[in-house]
C-alpha cells in the first residue's frame, strides 16, 4: 500500500486514524506518555470507537494534558490536581453510556489524589484508568513521586528515604476487578491491555511505566527506558480477541493458554509465560506482587481479573435513559404529586 | 431626624385576650437522645392544629446522648415565628434545672419532673411537679421505651395546664407517627393518664393558655430542609453526591425519602443517582462531573464542607459548569459551634475559589422560598452555566416552620443553551464565543454526535473555542466576557423583597432568618412612632433595586447573624459611593436574634439621626 492509501485508510465506521488524533503534543520529545497517547489513538481506530461515545477525564500534570492529544472529536474534561475521580464519577453518573478514559499520573493518583483514586475503584465506576508512571513530577522539574524506588538518587531531588508506592497493590486492595501493569516501551501489549479494559464492566486500572525523558530515565533508574527494555518481564503474551472471532490455540505454544471472557462478549487470550501465576486469584495476585517487589522484578501484563463486581451506575440502578438525558416528565412530578406530599404536612 | 408618625395608632389587642393567650414561648429542656424531639413536635403541632401560628426551635448539643437541650414553642396569635424568651418551661433534665428556673422572668410557670430536686426557690413563678414514675404506671413498656414514653407526661399535663383538647394531641402525634396506631396508642396512654392527673392534682396558677384560632387553616409545617430537598426533587435534581455534616444531613435524608415516592423507578430504571461521597471535595467534583455531562446536580453541606469546595468550585466557574450548592450554615470558623445557626459563610461563599471568582448566591428565609429556590436554582445554574449557591442556616434547615403551601414551578424545565447535533451543524460551535452578547456562551454535552460539537474543558487558560492557551488577550477576553456574564447574573437573580414606609429615612437590610424577629421589631418600633423600611435581600450579586433602596434612605442599617459584618462588606464595596450611609448590626452567638435585641441595636442609629 502506498502513502496515499495508508493515508485514505478507514475503520469500520469510516473514520482514518489521524481523525482519531488531537492537537500536537507539547510533551517532551520521547516522552512515554506520547506513545501512550498514540497507542490510545490507535485502539479507538483499530475498534472503530465512536468518539463521541467517549469521555476522555484527566487530572493534573504532564500525564493529564496528553488527552488533548488524542481524540479530539471526543468531549473531555482536564479538572484539578487529582481530583480527575471524583469528575469521572460525576460525569459518568449524568451520561453512564460514555465509555470514560481517565489519564493520570503518579502524583496526580498516588499523591494528591489518593484518595479519590481508591474511593472510585471501590465504587467502581466503568472507565479505563490510565496511570502514567514515570515516579517524578514533570511539571515541576523533578521531584520524587510516592512510586519512585526508595534509595534513588536524582540530580534535583536527592536521596528517595521512602518505600515506593505499588498502584497495582493499592488498586487491588480497594477492590478493583481490572488491575494491569505495561511498559510505554510495549506498544502492543498496551494496546491488548487498553482494548481489554475498555471491556471491562468497571474500573480497569492500567499502571503503565512511562519514562520521563527529562528528569528520570537515566539507565538505573527503573523508571527508565534502558531499565524498561532489559528487565520487563511479561506474565503473559496478551491477545484481546473480538467476540466475532474464534480463538485459535496452537498444540506447540509454550505456556498455558488461558481465555477470558469479558463483560462485552469480547475475550481475552493469555498465553502464560510464567507457570502457575492465575489472574483471577486475588491472593496470589497480591503475593506476586509484594514478591515482585521484594525481588526488584518489573512485572507487567493483566495481573488480577474479577468481573463479578456491578459497575456504579448499575449498581444504582441507572438504566436505558441516560441522567442527563431523561424526559422531562421523569424529572418533575406533576402538580397532583405535590398535592398529596404536601397533605402529609 | 424625625420618624414620620404612625398613620393610625396599631390596633390593642382584642380585650377579651388575656396578654398570655396564644402569645407566649414555651420551652422543654431534656437531655440529648431522651426521645423528647417526638414529645415537642406533637405539642407543637397540636397549638398550629388549634389555628394557632406557632414555631419550633431545637437548640441542641453535637452529641448523641446525655448533653442538655432545649426546645423552644413559640406560640403567638400576631403571626411572630422569631424567638422569644420563654416564660413557660417544661424542666425534665436534671443537669440543668437550677440554671433553667433561674432564667424564668417573674410571672412564669413551670412544670417539673417530681423526682428532680432543685435548690432554686423562685415565689415569683408557678411550679407544677409532675409525678412521671406515677402516671408511667399505666404503661406495660420497658426499657428505653419506657423513658422514651415518660415525655408524653408533660405533653398531657400542658395539654390540661393550656387548655388543648385530647383529640388535637391524638391527630397531632397520629402525623407524627405517620398514622401508625402501634406508635400512636402507647404514647397516647401516657397523654391521657398525665391529663387525668392533672385534671384531679392541679390547679391552674399561671396565666398560660391557647385558644382556638383561624390562622393556620392551609398552612404546613416543615423544616427547611424538607422544603429545599422537595423543591429540588421537583426542579428535577438527578444527581446527589453529599458527605453527612450537620445540619445540612437532614436535607440528603429528605431527598432520599421523597425521590423514591415522587420519582419510582420506570422498568427499574431509576431517574436518580444518590452518592455518599468520601469527602465534600469529592462531592463537588462529582456534581461539576455531573453537571459537565448535562445532569441536574446537587450537593448539600454546611461551613467545613464548603471550604473543602473551594477548588471545584472556582474550577466551575471558569469552565462555566452548572451545579447546586445547599450551604446550611452552622457557627463556624473550622467545626465552630456545629449545632447552632449562624450566616457566617455568606462572604466566602459568594467569591468561593481562589480568587477573582463570584457566584449566585441564593437567600431563603422561609419553607416557601426553600421550595422556590431548590427548583429554581437548577433552572438558574443551568441557564447561567455556574455553580449556584443556596445559603439556609440550621435555624431554617433543621427547624419546623409554618408556611403556605408551595406553588407548583413555573413553566418546563429551563436547561439554558445547549446545542444539539443538528444546532451544530447548522451554527458551528465555539464553546465560550459570546454570540448573543449576555456572556454565555452554547454548550454542548458529552455523547453529541456531531463530529465538531467536542470540546476539552478545563481550568488552564483558554480561548473562545476552549483550546488552551496561555495568550495575555485571550485571558483578558475571556475575564472581560464572564464581566458580561456577572451582569447577565445580577438581572437574573431574584429580587428583593421590599417593605417601604413612606417617609421613613432609616432602612435596614436583612436576609435570610432574621426576617422573623425583623418584622416583630419593626411592628414595636411602628408602634412608638419609629418608621423603618426593610429590604430581605434574596439573592446576590445586589441588584439595582437595593441601590435604589440605599439612596432612598439617609441611613441603612445593615443586620446580620456573623461577626465580620459581611454584607454589610459586600454592600460597601458593591456600592462605594453610598457606603458612607451604610450602618452594621452584626452579631452572632448561635442562637436567633429577637425582637427585643434589634429594636435595641437599632436605636442608637434611630436616635443618631434624630438629633
Amino acid at each position: 500500500m502506498d502513502r496515499s492509501q495508508a493515508i485514505r485508510a478507514t475503520n469500520a465506521i469510516g473514520l482514518t486514524k489521524s481523525e482519531y488524533g488531537g492537537t500536537a503534543s507539547t510533551l517532551c520529545k520521547g516522552c512515554g506518555h506520547n506513545s501512550i497517547a498514540n497507542q490510545i489513538q490507535q485502539v479507538a481506530y483499530d475498534l472503530a470507537l465512536r468518539p463521541h461515545e467517549v469521555l476522555k477525564l484527566s487530572g493534573i500534570g504532564c500525564s493529564s494534558k496528553s488527552p488533548a492529544y488524542f481524540l479530539g472529536m471526543s468531549h473531555g474534561f482536564n479538572s484539578l490536581h487529582g481530583r480527575m475521580p471524583a469528575v469521572a464519577t460525576g460525569a459518568l453518573l449524568g451520561n453512564h453510556h460514555l465509555r470514560g478514559i481517565g489519564v493520570s499520573g503518579d502524583g496526580d493518583t498516588g499523591s494528591i489524589g489518593f484518595g479519590q483514586f481508591k474511593h472510585m475503584v471501590r465504587r467502581n465506576v466503568r472507565m479505563v484508568y490510565v496511570v502514567e508512571n514515570n515516579g517524578v513530577y514533570g511539571l515541576t522539574k523533578g521531584q520524587f513521586s510516592v512510586t519512585a524506588d526508595e534509595g534513588q538518587e536524582l540530580k534535583y531531588a536527592g536521596l528517595n528515604d521512602f518505600p515506593a508506592v505499588d498502584l497495582c497493590l493499592e488498586a487491588i486492595g480497594a477492590g478493583c476487578g481490572f488491575v494491569a501493569r505495561s511498559f510505554a516501551g510495549n506498544a502492543k501489549q498496551v494496546r491488548e491491555l487498553l482494548k481489554a479494559a475498555l471491556a471491562h464492566r468497571g474500573t480497569a486500572f492500567l499502571d503503565i511505566i512511562s519514562p520521563c525523558v527529562a528528569f528520570n530515565n537515566e539507565d538505573s533508574s527503573r523508571k527508565s527506558y534502558a531499565y524498561g527494555r532489559d528487565h520487563e518481564q511479561a506474565i503473559q503474551e496478551i491477545g484481546w480477541v473480538p467476540q466475532q472471532d474464534e480463538i485459535v490455540i496452537e498444540p506447540t505454544e509454550p505456556g498455558e493458554v488461558r481465555v477470558v471472557p469479558l463483560h462485552d462478549g469480547s475475550r481475552l487470550r493469555l498465553q502464560h509465560l510464567e507457570e502457575g501465576h492465575d489472574p483471577t486469584d486475588r491472593r496470589a495476585a497480591v503475593d506476586r506482587l509484594m514478591r515482585a517487589e521484594a525481588s526488584g522484578e518489573f512485572l507487567t501484563g493483566l495481573l488480577y481479573y474479577d468481573p463479578s463486581r456491578r459497575g456504579l451506575a448499575e449498581t444504582l440502578g441507572l438504566g436505558e435513559h441516560t441522567l442527563a438525558a431523561m424526559p422531562d416528565a421523569r424529572l418533575r412530578p406533576p402538580p397532583e404529586a405535590l398535592a398529596d406530599m404536601l397533605q402529609r404536612f | 431626624m424625625t420618624l414620620a408618625p404612625t398613620e393610625a395608632p396599631p390596633e390593642p389587642p382584642s380585650p377579651a385576650f388575656d396578654p398570655h393567650v396564644n402569645d407566649f414561648s414555651l420551652v422543654v429542656a431534656t437531655a440529648n437522645g431522651t426521645g423528647s424531639q417526638t414529645a415537642n413536635l406533637t405539642l407543637m403541632r397540636s397549638f398550629f392544629r388549634m389555628g394557632v401560628p406557632v414555631n419550633g426551635k431545637n437548640v441542641f448539643p453535637s452529641n448523641i446522648q446525655g448533653l442538655p437541650t432545649w426546645f423552644h414553642i413559640r406560640v403567638s396569635r400576631d403571626g411572630y415565628l422569631g424567638r422569644k424568651e420563654s416564660g413557660l418551661l417544661v424542666a425534665f433534665n436534671p443537669a440543668t434545672v437550677d440554671a433553667d428556673l433561674r432564667a424564668l422572668p417573674a410571672g412564669g410557670a413551670a412544670v417539673i419532673r417530681d423526682d428532680l430536686h432543685p435548690s432554686v426557690a423562685r415565689d415569683d413563678i408557678t411550679v407544677y411537679a409532675l409525678p412521671v414514675k406515677q402516671i408511667l404506671e399505666v404503661s406495660d413498656a420497658k426499657g428505653k421505651v419506657r423513658d422514651y414514653l415518660g415525655n408524653m407526661a408533660y405533653v398531657g399535663a400542658l395539654a390540661w395546664l393550656l387548655g388543648v383538647p385530647l383529640e388535637v394531641v391524638e391527630h397531632a402525634l397520629s402525623v407524627q407517627f405517620g398514622g401508625r396506631r402501634k406508635l400512636v396508642d402507647p404514647n397516647m396512654l401516657i397523654v391521657r393518664a398525665a391529663h387525668a392527673w392533672a385534671v384531679a392534682n392541679l390547679e391552674k396558677r399561671d396565666p398560660f393558655r391557647v385558644a382556638p384560632m383561624d390562622l393556620t387553616r392551609d398552612l404546613l409545617l416543615m423544616t427547611g430542609n424538607e422544603a429545599g430537598a422537595l423543591g429540588s426533587v421537583f426542579g428535577g435534581v438527578s444527581v446527589v453526591a453529599w458527605y453527612p455534616i450537620t445540619p445540612s444531613t437532614s436535607f440528603v435524608d429528605a431527598m432520599r425519602e421523597f425521590l423514591p415516592q415522587l420519582r419510582p423507578p420506570q422498568g427499574g430504571e431509576r431517574s436518580y443517582a444518590i452518592v455518599q461521597a468520601e469527602d465534600e471535595l469529592a462531592a463537588a467534583g462529582m456534581v461539576i462531573g455531573a453537571g459537565f455531562a448535562g445532569a441536574r446536580a446537587l450537593t448539600a453541606t454546611s461551613g467545613p464542607g464548603i471550604s473543602l469546595m473551594a477548588e471545584f468550585t472556582g474550577l466551575a466557574y471558569y469552565a462555566e459548569v452548572p451545579a447546586v450548592i445547599w450551604d446550611v450554615q452552622r457557627v463556624g470558623p473550622s467545626t465552630g459551634m456545629p449545632t447552632r445557626t449562624s450566616q457566617g459563610d455568606l462572604a466566602f461563599t459568594y467569591t468561593l475559589g481562589h480568587g477573582d471568582t463570584a457566584h449566585p448566591v441564593l437567600l431563603p428565609s422561609s419553607i416557601e422560598e426553600c421550595f422556590e429556590f431548590g427548583w429554581r436554582a437548577f433552572d438558574l445554574a443551568d441557564e447561567l452555566q455556574t455553580p449556584v449557591f443556596v445559603l439556609s442556616d440550621l435555624d431554617l434547615g433543621m427547624n419546623t416552620w409554618m408556611g403556605e403551601r408551595f406553588a407548583y414551578p413555573e413553566g418546563p424545565l429551563r436547561r439554558g443553551k445547549v446545542l444539539s447535533a443538528e444546532d451544530v451543524e447548522a451554527r458551528g460551535f465555539a464553546r465560550y464565543a459570546d454570540l448573543d452578547g449576555d456572556g454565555i456562551g452554547w454548550r454542548t454535552l458529552p455523547g453529541n454526535p456531531h463530529p465538531r460539537s467536542a470540546y476539552f474543558a478545563r481550568g488552564t487558560g483558554h480561548n473562545a473555542a476552549a483550546v488552551y492557551s496561555e495568550r495575555s488577550d485571550d485571558w483578558v477576553e475571556n475575564m472581560e466576557r464572564l464581566a458580561r456574564k456577572r451582569e447577565t447574573v445580577r438581572r437574573a437573580v431574584p429580587a428583593p423583597a421590599v417593605e417601604r414606609v413612606p417617609g421613613a429615612r432609616a432602612g435596614v437590610i436583612a436576609f435570610g432568618t432574621t426576617r422573623y424577629a425583623l418584622t416583630e421589631a419593626r411592628d414595636r418600633l411602628a408602634a412608638r412612632g419609629q418608621q423603618v423600611s426593610s429590604l430581605r435581600l434574596r439573592a446576590l450579586p445586589p441588584s439595582d433595586a437595593v441601590r435604589a433602596f440605599i439612596e432612598e434612605h439617609d441611613v441603612t442599617v445593615v443586620l446580620e447573624m456573623n461577626h465580620d459584618a459581611q454584607l454589610f462588606g459586600i454592600l460597601a464595596a458593591a456600592f462605594p459611593d453610598l457606603a458612607p450611609r451604610l450602618r452594621s448590626i452584626a452579631y452572632l452567638d448561635g442562637v436567633p436574634f429577637t425582637a427585643g435585641f434589634i429594636d435595641d441595636r437599632l436605636q442608637p442609629y434611630l436616635a443618631a439621626e434624630e438629633a
